[in-house]
């Protein structure tokens, strides 16, 4: 499917979809996207917002790169982030010593308490056969309410079970910043660590070559050797490990501290990135970076123009089904085309 | 009994949308979009009911919207060939981004109610009457959208093309069933359906607009169709005692806090249960052996469903 | 149409299979389908049970089930393809005499089947076809040897395959049956090094998992299996790679190659390399390399898909190990043009004269009879007769094809 041909005419939708809907809301469509792009990227404070919104985005996204890669639909990918964000909390709680000693340990603890997580819708596919989109959902929700059960439970705030929160978490847990920058390095290096590496692994290595294989056609995958079973589990578990390490940043780097909603839905989104970038992981990076910044950037639409922030989610969610649509309704028409026969021949 | 009552009123938006996907993956096609399709529909329907004054028009307008994003799913999977999860998922999201957007200037607003309307001579028997006759119309279409479904896929003809369409769509297209007419159908009445569930919401059970109305009511809609084996009866059980379940937990809340919190995920729960256990081919064999139970204990999925089809 | 495999919806039940697609009104007459169907049965010998579930009848029970709904529904013209595969003989009986009976009242029944003594037995008139052709019609009974010639063509066998001394067991079954249920089991079967036994028989009479039993892919429900004197019956399928079986199976692109991969990487996939970064300049110097070895029409870039069926079926062969211990072949030179076909041969023969043994399926009988040195005919699943290919003759192995015993 030629999808470089597709995504020129998508985008001219989405955007054209977007004005419309703007001028629906009342809103002049240019003013829009002005304040937008001024709102994500205006002042230093608000690209280190745009910046903190795309490093789990992108972590996310880049960890569904792999699971995409084997044909598989991790949809639990919120839930392995709020896991992970759970477990940088336990950390940041609970492990005394220096910053040098307990950031790291976050970033370890987030990383092996998302992966855990994602091995069990693995494990239910492989063992159950069952589809991981309903053991995914399911396991999201349940995620989601162990956070709340310790947020108004064992971790409430002292005197007040309120859904607001946990406490801070220690000063010293939180990922380290530079000056007054919101942003933090370590967070940065980490993002941008784990991207190039998941494009390396991906299509340079053997793991990725094999796990594409299993992707495309199990049957053969196994008759070559492979075992497609340990495949689809490790790619689970690498999902879940970014997904995780997303959470820690949302947990150690963002909020310090555990809410209810601390995966910020961006493991949804970056389902949306990935099917934006058409599974192409040099496109993961500025595709979230957009989706950062539309979100981010949004913020300043309901201050100024009173449109609700949400535009950003309408936005992005067009520009996908957009470029679905196109994409399809092309390979549709090419396909009605003359067809031949597949005559064999040497 | 006024607790039962209170059950079975507030079951009516989730029993909308376990029959309406009932229906839709009966003929095999997945509306993941489920979720926002009901958040998207309860707000249109508000809207158009606060705008409008009607009721009705708000009914439907969300039907109307419901049914637009379940064709825009069933188009992109039969015609346009697109993997229908795919489609069906960004739906999801994009429909519940477009309830927030559109729904912002009618949060807090009050609009039109289903007006209650006890059933004359039926409301006044005792017990029975309080439970099942003593609410409104949205209620009552809930009763008679399971019972339609039910007497639908079991007694009539087209049901049982329907049914034979998400089984093995090429032996239907054998006897001379137009299969992707029928899904097209099938979803289009899945979505309508949905609609209503999501106006019962927003125009009855919690009269209103706010954000996160319908708190993740169409992924559980999504885990009962599949708990409840495909069999509207058996879902519209299960959302009964679920809500039956949801009440108990919120009266003892200070005595076992953590009781809610574990039933809002029992849906979840039940339906990976569903999907392990049930489905196997020891426990199908072991339910075979009691025909008569079998619906009740049977729960296939619909062989084909997700799948495409398309006549060479 | 009543075909080999009934499409019939297997969850509902036979009441249900029963009306499913008749017209009628909006509702569902069970009661009318009920004494429908007790009468069409009762006509006709069947005995059902209506609710069923229709999962529960055998393969045999399930045709009638589909005869009855299409006399029902007023069939004039009965086409039956290959309903004996899998019936009971009983089953067969009263299916011959429904059959008898349809005739007699008028319907006409066309009967596709390469059982011989079946045809023989039931039909009044024949028509061969071969490759996609008409080739003959006569009006039976007709000599045996006639409708052989007929189905599987004049066979001129020419050219001979050089000596080759055959070596230590490469391939040793003993007592091996599928699946748990008491399925007569294969005669015990020795392959040994160099030597080429060739499956015969109809597709779909149990070639394809006799080979996939011996690849290790599907596991015996009793028996030994021994590659190169191991014994890997139970094995997982990695230890028989490792023993050098190797298989390459019918559907080229769909179970045996990869769409959307390239060339090189298939190699690098099937190669020993265990790197952690592939190399790319290395593998496609590799690739070149192989692509020129088997003479396959690509580059090392070109999808898999991208390739013509000789093209893949090269690659699939370039895929293999070096010197396997044992290659199995399901259907080696279908849909190759001529040339194609040969150069497969050539390069198995290669393969041969280096010490590996081969087993192939194929529903060539001039393939089988020119390249095997024994031949394993298949019928209804199982294994009927071993014989060595020099004493055998198109017309005696389309005979044990057509299921008549000597």
């Amino acid at each position: 499917m030629n999808r470089l041909r597709s995504v020129p005419l998508a985008i001219v939708i989405g955007i054209g979809a977007t004005v419309l809907l703007l001028l629906a809301a009342g809103a002049p469509p240019l003013e829009a996207m002005r304040l937008i792009f001024d709102g994500a990227f205006g002042n230093t404070s608000r690209v280190a917002a745009t910046l903190m919104a795309w490093l789990p985005l992108v972590l996310a996204a880049a960890g569904l790169l792999i699971t995409f890669q084997a044909g598989l639909w991790n949809i639990g990918v919120e839930g392995q982030i709020v896991m992970g964000a759970i477990g940088a909390a336990w950390v940041a709680r609970t492990v005394p010593g220096p910053s040098a000693l307990v950031v790291p340990l976050t970033l370890v603890g987030g990383a092996v308490l998302g992966a855990a997580w994602a091995l069990l819708p693995a494990l239910l596919r492989t063992r159950f056969r069952v589809h991981e989109i309903f053991s995914g959902v399911a396991l999201s929700f349940v995620a989601a309410s162990v956070a709340v059960y310790l947020i108004i439970g064992p971790w409430s705030r002292v005197g007040v079970a309120s859904t607001s929160g946990t406490d801070l978490f220690d000063e010293r847990t939180w990922l380290p910043t530079a000056g007054s920058w919101r942003v933090s390095p370590v967070a940065l290096v980490v993002a941008v660590a784990a991207v190039v590496s998941v494009l390396v692994l991906l299509r340079d290595s053997r793991f990725g070559l094999r796990l594409r294989a299993v992707g495309r056609n199990p049957e053969s995958a196994f008759l070559f050797g492979i075992p497609t079973g340990r495949y689809t589990v490790a790619a689970f578990g690498l999902c879940g490990a970014l997904a995780g390490l997303a959470g820690t940043v949302q947990a150690t780097g963002f909020h310090h501290k555990l809410v209810p909603a601390i995966s910020g839905g961006y493991g949804f989104l970056g389902i949306l990135v990935v099917l934006l970038a058409g599974f192409r992981a040099v496109w993961i990076a500025p595709i979230a970076l957009f989706f950062a910044a539309v979100q981010v950037g949004s913020t300043q639409l309901s201050l100024r123009l009173g449109i609700d922030s949400s535009l950003a989610g309408v936005v992005q969610g067009v520009l996908v089904l957009a470029v679905m649509i196109v994409g399809g309704a092309q390979v549709y028409s090419a396909a009605r085309g003359p067809v031949v026969t597949g005559e064999e021949e040497g | 009994m006024e607790i039962v009552a209170g059950v079975v009123a507030a079951s009516a938006p989730l029993i909308y949308a376990v029959v309406g996907e009932t229906i839709t993956e009966k003929a095999g096609v997945v509306n993941l979009s489920l979720d926002g399709s009901i958040l998207l529909s309860a707000m249109t329907g508000f809207a158009a009911a606060a705008t409008t004054g009607s009721v009705v028009m708000g009914f439907l307008a969300a039907m109307a919207v419901s049914m637009l994003i379940a064709g825009v799913v069933a188009f992109s999977g039969i015609a346009l060939r697109l993997n229908q999860i795919a489609v069906g998922f960004v739906l999801f999201l994009l429909a519940k981004q477009l309830a927030l957007f559109f729904g912002d200037p009618y949060i807090g607003r009050t609009g039109p109610q289903v007006p209650a309307w006890d059933i004359p001579l039926l409301s006044d028997i005792p017990v029975v009457g309080e439970v099942l006759f003593s609410h409104n119309l949205s209620v009552y279409g809930s009763f008679l959208a399971v019972i339609a479904a039910a007497l639908f896929l079991s007694r009539t003809r087209r049901g049982l093309d329907l049914r034979a369409v998400g089984e093995r769509p090429e032996a239907a297209h054998a006897r001379g069933i137009a299969v992707n007419r029928y899904r097209y159908v099938a979803t289009l009445v899945g979505g309508a359906f949905v609609g209503m569930a999501g106006a019962a919401v927003s125009l009855d059970q919690i009269a209103g607009w706010r954000e996160n109305l319908t708190v993740n009511l169409g992924w559980i809609a999504l885990a009962f169709v599949i708990f409840g084996g495909w069999n509207p009866w058996r879902v519209a059980l299960a959302c009964f005692v679920y809500r039956g379940l949801l009440f108990a937990a919120g009266e003892f809340q200070v005595q076992f806090p953590e009781f809610v919190q574990v039933l809002t995920q029992l849906p979840f729960l039940l339906m990976i249960l569903a999907l392990t256990v049930l489905n196997t081919e020891r426990f199908r064999r072991f339910a075979d052996r009691f025909p008569r139970l079998r619906p009740f204990l049977a729960g296939e999925a619909p062989t084909a469903l997700g799948t495409t089809f398309h006549p060479e | 149409m009543l075909h080999q495999d009934p499409l019939v919806f297997l969850p509902f039940s036979v009441l249900d299979n029963f009306l499913l697609g008749a017209p009628g009104g909006p509702f569902l007459d069970r009661k009318l389908g009920r004494r429908a169907l007790g009468e069409t049965a009762a006509r006709y010998g069947f005995d059902f049970n209506a609710d069923a579930p229709t999962r529960s009848l055998t393969v045999g029970e399930r045709q009638q089930l589909e005869i009855a709904r299409l006399l029902w529904r007023g069939a004039r013209v009965l086409i039956l393809d290959e309903p004996t595969t899998g019936i009971s003989e009983p089953q067969r009986v009263e299916l011959f005499a429904v059959l008898r009976r349809l005739a007699a009242e008028d319907l006409i029944v066309i009967f596709v089947s390469h059982k011989l003594e079946e045809v023989e037995a039931l039909c009044h008139r024949v028509t061969v076809m071969s490759r996609g052709k008409i080739v003959g019609r006569r009006t039976l009974p007709a000599p045996r040897d006639e409708l052989v010639r007929l189905m599987f063509g004049d066979i001129a066998l020419g050219g001979t395959r050089p000596e080759v001394a055959l070596g230590e067991p490469a391939l040793t079954l003993s007592g091996v049956a599928v699946g748990r249920r008491a399925a007569s089991p294969y005669p015990d079967l020795t392959v040994a090094a160099g030597e080429v036994l060739g499956l015969a028989g109809l597709e779909g009479s149990g070639q394809r998992t006799f080979l996939r039993l011996c690849a290790g892919l599907e596991k015996p429900g009793s028996g030994r299996i021994a590659v190169g004197g191991r014994a890997l019956a139970r094995q997982p399928y990695r230890r028989f790679l490792d023993a050098g079986v190797h298989f390459i199976p019918a559907g080229r692109l769909e179970e045996g190659l990869i769409s959307g991969l390239s060339v090189a990487e298939h190699f690098e996939l099937v190669g020993g390399n265990s790197s952690f970064i592939v190399d790319r300049a290395a593998a496609t110097a590799k690739a070149e390399h192989r692509i020129a070895e088997f003479s396959i029409m690509g580059t090392p870039a070109t999808t898999a898909d991208a390739l013509s069926g000789g093209n893949q079926q090269r690659l699939l062969m370039a895929m293999a190990p070096d010197e396997p211990m044992l290659l199995l072949m399901e259907h080696p030179t279908r849909g190759l043009d001529l040339g194609s076909g040969e150069w497969v041969w050539e390069r198995l023969l290669r393969s041969r004269a280096g010490g590996t043994a081969i087993v192939f399926a194929s529903s060539d009988l001039e393939e089988l009879l020119r390249y095997s040195d024994r031949i394993a005919v298949f019928y209804e699943g199982g294994i009927i007769a071993v014989v060595p290919a020099a004493a055998a003759t198109a017309s005696s192995l389309g005979l044990l094809i057509g299921g008549v015993m000597p």
